[in-house]
C-alpha cells in the first residue's frame, strides 16, 4: 500500500465526492408553497446536483465561468422566470423567481449572479422601460441564454452613489455618442447586450441598449478576485459610442430607473442568500455527526450544537422574512426599504453562518473539499455589491427616522 | 406506438419510515411523495423516446387518490401526453393490477409499461398481473427494449449473462436500470404540465387477495467493532460466535 493511498481512506472525504445537500425547512414552510413551485425548485435542484455542483469548486478554483451550463440554466427558468411567456420568459410569480434563486446560490453565488443579472438588470428593464421592439429582439434571446446581458451602472468612482456618474451621451442628430466607463460588471467580458445607464445632456439618466460589436466599445476582464471566481466580471468602456437613439428605452429615465431594476435583484439576493447559508449549515451538520473527537461526534459537544441551533434559528427567520417580502412583491406592495431590510439582514446572516460551518469543519473546512470557505469568499462580494451593507442599514435608518443620512 | 405507462407514488428516498395502528400501516404523516423511480426513469423515459422517434401517444395511470396528483403532474412535465388517475386507494397488487386491465382493456395499447418494482413495498406484482387479465404476453425486468415495426427485441439481465428475446405487440413489460437515463423536467415541461389533461376515472369493482398483517423495521446497525491486525485469532473468534457468518 503506497504511503498517499492513506489519505483516501478517510470516510468523510470519500463520502463527499458527491452532492449530498439536503434542504432544510425547520418551519415547514414548504407547506406555503404550490406543487408547482416546489416542482420547479426540486427540478432545478436535481439538474444543478448533477450538472453544477460537481465542477463548481473546479471552475470557482481557476476563476472560469462554466459557460456549459448556460443553456440548462435557461432550460429551468432561471433567466427572467416572472417575464411574461409571450417574451420567452416562464411568467411565475416572485416566490417561484426567489426559489429558483436560492437553489442557484445553494451551489454558487456566482452562478446566481450570472442569473440575476440576466433577469432582473437586463430583462427586467427592457421588459419594464423598453419598446416591444427592444423586447422582442432581446428578450426571448435572454430567456433562453443564446444571448447575455450585463448592466452598467457602477463606475470606478461612483458605488454607493450612482448619481454622481460621469457616463454620458450627446445627442448628434442621427445617433447619440456615448462616453465613459463602467465597473465591476458581472458578465461583462462575455455578454452580447449591456444596459448602460448614462446621462443625457441636462444630467437625467436614460438606459441605452449597447450591442456588442459597437464600435469604441470593449469589455476588459477583471482578474485578481478572491470572490465570486466561477462568475465573470468586468468594465465596459465607451469611447466615442454611436449608439442607434432607437437603443434608448423610453419607459423610464432618471436613477429610478435603474434603482427599480436593484429592487428586483435585491430580492433575488435575499433568496439566494438563504440558499447559501442552507449549504454552509447542511454541509456542518453532516460533517459534526460524522466527526469523531475525543470518542464522540463534535455534535455532541455544547459548543458545535450552540452553532448548529444559532445557524437554524436564523436561517429560519430569514426563510420567514423572505417569504413574506415574496407575498408583498407579488402584490406589489413591497417598498424598496423593505427589501433593503431582506437582502442585509439575509446576507449577514448567511456570511456568519459561513464562517461558524467553516470553524466546524476544522482544518478540512478551508479546502475545496466542503464548500464554506468558497460561500464564505463569494459573500464578501455578494455583503458589498448591490448596495453595500452599511448603505442598506442607512436606508432603514432613513425609512423609520425620515432623515438621511447620506446623501 | 400507443403506450400506457402505470406510475406509483414512493416516499423520499430519505423518509423516516415509521409505523401506526399497532404496526399494520406505514405511517404517512410528513412524508414527501416521489414518483417511482422504476417508473419514471425507465418505464416513462423509454416511452417517451419511442413515441419521439416513432410516433404515438404517452398515457399514464395511476390508482390513488387525489393526493398523487402532484406526482402525476410531474410525470406529465417529464413528457406524458396525457394522464388517468383511477380513484381508487390502492389495496393490494391484484386490485391495482384489476384497475389498470379494467381501464386498458378496451384502449388499444401497444404496449402496456411499468417499473420492474416499486421501491417501498417492492411487491413488482401488477405488471405481470395486468399481462395475465388482458392475456398478453409479459416481460420483466427488461433493460433494453428496441422496436422494429410490431416487433419488440427485449433484453433482460439474467444471471451471469444477458437475455434478448422478441415479442410482438400489444405486450406488457417491466422496466429495469438500463432502459433508458432519467429526465428532469424543464420549465417549458413544467409549464405544458398545467394544461395537459388528467381524467379521474371511477374504480372498477375488484376485491383485494392480500392483507398486511404487520410490519417490522429491519434491526438496528451495531457499534462497529474495531480489532487490532494482529489479533486474527479474536476475529475469527467473533465471526463464529457472535457475528455467527463462519
Amino acid at each position: 500500500m503506497s504511503g498517499t493511498k492513506l489519505l483516501d481512506l478517510n470516510p468523510i472525504k470519500l463520502e463527499e465526492m458527491t452532492d449530498r445537500y439536503e434542504a432544510h425547512d425547520y418551519y415547514l414552510m414548504d407547506e406555503f408553497l404550490t406543487d408547482e413551485q416546489k416542482l420547479m425548485r426540486d427540478s432545478l435542484r436535481t439538474w444543478l446536483k448533477k450538472d453544477v455542483s460537481p465542477i463548481i469548486e473546479d471552475y470557482f478554483e481557476r476563476a472560469e465561468f462554466p459557460h456549459q451550463i448556460v443553456k440548462g440554466l435557461g432550460d429551468h427558468g432561471c433567466f427572467g422566470p416572472y417575464i411574461p411567456t409571450e417574451y420567452g420568459g416562464a411568467g411565475v410569480d416572485q416566490i417561484t423567481y426567489g426559489l429558483l434563486m436560492q437553489e442557484l446560490e445553494r451551489v454558487d453565488s456566482g452562478i446566481r449572479s450570472t442569473s440575476s443579472v440576466q433577469s432582473s438588470l437586463v430583462m427586467y428593464p427592457i421588459y419594464k422601460f423598453g419598446t416591444e421592439e427592444h423586447r422582442k429582439k432581446y428578450l426571448p434571446k435572454l430567456a433562453t441564454g443564446e444571448m447575455i446581458g450585463c448592466f452598467g451602472l457602477t463606475e470606478p468612482d461612483h458605488g454607493s452613489n450612482p448619481g454622481g456618474m460621469v457616463t454620458n451621451f450627446k445627442d448628434m442628430g442621427d445617433h447619440y455618442l456615448l462616453n465613459g466607463a463602467k465597473m465591476w460588471i458581472s458578465n461583462a467580458p462575455f455578454a452580447d447586450v449591456a444596459v448602460v445607464w448614462a446621462k443625457d445632456e441636462s444630467g437625467r439618466v436614460h438606459g441605452l441598449i449597447v450591442d456588442r460589436g459597437m464600435e469604441g466599445f470593449s469589455t476588459p476582464e477583471m482578474h485578481g478576485k478572491h470572490s465570486l471566481r466561477a462568475s465573470a466580471t468586468g468594465e465596459l468602456i465607451f469611447d466615442n459610442v454611436k449608439v442607434p437613439k432607437e437603443n434608448l428605452m423610453p419607459g423610464k429615465s432618471g436613477l429610478g430607473a435603474p434603482l427599480m431594476c436593484l429592487d428586483s435583484a435585491r430580492y433575488g439576493i435575499a433568496w439566494g442568500a438563504i440558499g447559501a447559508a442552507l449549504d454552509c449549515y447542511d454541509s456542518a451538520l453532516r460533517y459534526a455527526k460524522e466527526r469523531t473527537q475525543f470518542d464522540k461526534p463534535l455534535a455532541a459537544f455544547q459548543l458545535t450544537q450552540k452553532k448548529l441551533a444559532e445557524m437554524i434559528t436564523e436561517i429560519t427567520k430569514a426563510q420567514m422574512l423572505t417569504f413574506r417580502l415574496g407575498q408583498l412583491r407579488n402584490e406589489g406592495r413591497a417598498t424598496s426599504a423593505q427589501i433593503s431590510m431582506a437582502k442585509r439582514n439575509n446576507v449577514d446572516m448567511a456570511i456568519n453562518i459561513a464562517r461558524e460551518a467553516r470553524q466546524i469543519h476544522g482544518a478540512m473546512g478551508i479546502t475545496g473539499e466542503y464548500p464554506c470557505m468558497r460561500h464564505m469568499a463569494n459573500l464578501e462580494s455578494v455583503i458589498t455589491y448591490e448596495g453595500t451593507h452599511d448603505i442598506h442599514l442607512l436606508i432603514t435608518g432613513m425609512d423609520v427616522t425620515g432623515i438621511s443620512a447620506f446623501k | 406506438m400507443k403506450i400506457l405507462v402505470g406510475i406509483s407514488k414512493a416516499p423520499d428516498t430519505t423518509t423516516k419510515i415509521k409505523f401506526t395502528d399497532n404496526n399494520t400501516k406505514f405511517d404517512e404523516a410528513g412524508v414527501q411523495y416521489i414518483v417511482n423511480p422504476y417508473d419514471e426513469w425507465y418505464a416513462l423515459v423509454r416511452a417517451l423516446e419511442l413515441k419521439e422517434a416513432g410516433g404515438g401517444s404517452v398515457t399514464i395511470v395511476t390508482v390513488g387518490g387525489a393526493d398523487v396528483e402532484p406526482i402525476m403532474r410531474k410525470a406529465l412535465a417529464v413528457g406524458a401526453d396525457d394522464a388517468v388517475r383511477i380513484d381508487a386507494e390502492p389495496i393490494d397488487a391484484f386490485f391495482v393490477a384489476e384497475q389498470i386491465a379494467a381501464y386498458a382493456k378496451d384502449n388499444g395499447y401497444d404496449m402496456v409499461l411499468f417499473g420492474k418494482e416499486t421501491i417501498d413495498y417492492n411487491g413488482g406484482q401488477v405488471g405481470g398481473m395486468v399481462a395475465q387479465l388482458l392475456d398478453l404476453p409479459y416481460v420483466s425486468n427488461a433493460s433494453k427494449m428496441d422496436v422494429n415495426g410490431n416487433t419488440a427485441t427485449i433484453e433482460r439481465d439474467i444471471q451471469g449473462g444477458i437475455e434478448v428475446l422478441e415479442v410482438n405487440t400489444p405486450f406488457v413489460l417491466s422496466a429495469a436500470k438500463g432502459m433508458a437515463e432519467q429526465r428532469i423536467p424543464n420549465m417549458r415541461g413544467i409549464m405544458a404540465a398545467r394544461t395537459k389533461k388528467l381524467d379521474v376515472v371511477p374504480a372498477a369493482a375488484a376485491e383485494a387477495l392480500t392483507e398486511v398483517k404487520s410490519y417490522a423495521l429491519p434491526p438496528e446497525k451495531g457499534a462497529v467493532k474495531l480489532i487490532d491486525p494482529e489479533n486474527v485469532e479474536e476475529l475469527v473468534e467473533l465471526l463464529h460466535k457472535e457475528a455467527k457468518v463462519i
